[in-house]
């Protein structure tokens, strides 16, 4: 096996930098930027609010509404098409179900909690730091939460696990298996889990374990992010 | 209008504005280059007081429009971002976001001829570079008009050409060239907004709200007039107009300062 040492020079089980910052749109109930190695990822909340049309409406509970976009200057190669696409869409779609069991909106009947994700620069991992970014900023938004939310990448090259793939091993020749996951830390609980590629059980369960443990490091970040933002109460 | 636009025209009939500002005077703007450096070509952040916006570049290769074969295209495109405001939707750019990318980046840019379009030519009736410039709103707490046209500056100074493989026409974007998008001018964007007779610039959102009408104008570095869009549904008069254009000029001289 020749896939024995990372691309960018990182531990097998090492994330990439970390940082995060809550509260960065004046504007909106609540707002967030991560940043995972080269992939920048902000999030605004706003709501809950009034729904329209309103066949939309729920009577039972608020609606959660997620809307993931890469900005056109934010992809690797060719300027990326303004407006929604198959794949935003869809990230948009696993994004709400992967915040959803953080949240409890039985408070807020008939109206929308909107999420707005945008990316700023990207190195693969974006639906993951966009959920991370989404997490903290529906906290700095006030909701009740269970719990964050982290997401995190595991890849497997060869015969590696590997955390927080980048874009260069996401693309990696001789062929991966990408696996984003979102935890609610605490419980350890997966909300987003994805796969494209080779694995086997065995492997798959130590995937989970060691996305785990990467989640429970980016959610300290985002604890301390949390933290910092409200050191001096809420103003 | 509602009691808080009111309330603020009042207060600027009497001379006053509601942060303290005087009335030519802007927020404090803040540039950050190569913001996404890994994926555009070119971009920046820019800072008005709160507002904030970011702007990227990406070039790509194409035809030239049969009518002009050996020049380069320019590709202007502004979103208001839903991220950015409560009043913003999604969906397809509308009215507002398409008269900022047409009368402050776009008219600003091409009636100064800041860009030569004839070096964006690779060869002549068959190949061209194609200049795609995008803003995005990220805070709107007012005068985004103004953050966007000066964020699309700074993105194409902060830009440099990907490495251009003419024989197999293939741009390799993990490789930058040393060379830059040369701007013989910087077309800078000053919108004035009257309010019961004031003139002032850089309104906040309230501000906004109370406008009566607005001039953009944009200006280059001898205090040429290049572009020029009116807004808001008031009549102005001959010296009013003439006293737009003149704060509009000034301000833009101390913005440009900015973009150094």
């Amino acid at each position: 096996m020749t896939y024995t040492k990372r691309i960018d020079g990182r531990k097998f089980d090492e994330l990439r930098e970390i940082k995060a910052k809550v509260g960065i749109i004046s504007r909106a109930d609540g707002s967030a930027m991560f940043q995972i190695g080269k992939t920048i990822a902000i999030a605004a909340v706003y709501g809950p609010r009034n729904l329209f049309p309103k066949f939309l409406q729920n009577f039972e509970q608020g609606i959660l509404r997620c809307n993931y976009n890469m900005m056109s200057f934010s992809g690797s190669g060719e300027r990326v098409k303004p407006g929604p696409s198959r794949r935003s869409r869809e990230i948009s779609y696993i994004t709400e179900n992967a915040l959803l069991p953080s949240l409890d909106l039985k408070d807020y009947p008939s109206s929308v909690v909107d999420v707005y994700i945008e990316l700023l620069q990207t190195d693969a991992g974006t639906r993951c730091a966009g959920i991370t970014a989404a997490a903290l900023a529906l906290a700095d938004a006030g909701f009740p939460m269970r719990d964050l939310v982290a997401a995190v990448s595991i890849g497997k090259i060869e015969d590696k696990i590997i955390v927080d793939v980048n874009k260069e091993e996401e693309d990696y020749e001789g062929g991966m298996a990408d696996i984003p996951i979102a935890v609610l830390p605490r419980t350890g609980e997966i909300t987003l889990l994805q796969m494209d590629g080779f694995l086997t059980r065995e492997e798959l369960k130590e995937v989970l374990n060691i996305a785990r443990k990467a989640c429970m490091q980016i959610y300290n970040i985002q604890r301390e992010a949390l933290r910092e933002r409200y050191k001096n109460g809420l103003s | 209008m509602g009691l808080v636009e009111n309330h603020v025209a009042q207060l600027i009939q009497k001379g006053i504005r509601f942060d303290g500002r005087k009335f030519d005077e802007f927020r404090r703007i803040s540039v950050e280059y190569s913001i996404s450096v890994k994926s555009a070509e070119g971009s920046a952040r820019l800072k008005i007081g709160e507002t904030e916006v970011a702007a990227g570049i990406k070039f790509a290769t194409g035809s030239p429009f049969p009518d002009t074969p050996d020049e380069g295209a320019l590709v202007v495109n502004v979103e208001l971002l839903p991220l950015s405001s409560p009043d913003f939707e999604p969906g397809p750019p509308g009215i507002r976001s398409i008269e900022y990318a047409r009368a402050v980046v776009d008219r600003g840019l091409r009636e100064s001829k800041a860009i030569d379009l004839k070096k964006l030519c690779i060869k002549k009736g068959e190949k061209i570079w194609m200049v795609m410039i995008d803003v995005y709103s990220l805070n709107d707490a007012g005068n985004l008009a103004d953050a966007i046209g000066l964020a699309a500056l700074a993105a194409i100074k902060d830009a440099k050409f990907p490495k251009y493989d003419e024989k197999n026409d293939l741009i390799d974007y993990t490789d930058r060239t040393k060379k830059g998008i040369e701007l013989k001018h910087l077309p800078v964007s000053v919108t004035v907004i009257k309010i019961r007779d004031k003139f002032l610039v850089d309104p906040t959102l309230e501000e906004e709200n109370a406008m009566e009408a607005r001039l953009t104008v944009t200006s280059v570095e001898d205090g040429r007039i290049c572009a020029m869009q009116k807004g808001g549904h008031a009549t102005l008069g001959f010296e009013d107009i003439d006293k737009m254009i003149e704060i509009g000029i000034e301000k833009a001289r101390e913005l440009r300062k900015f973009l150094k």
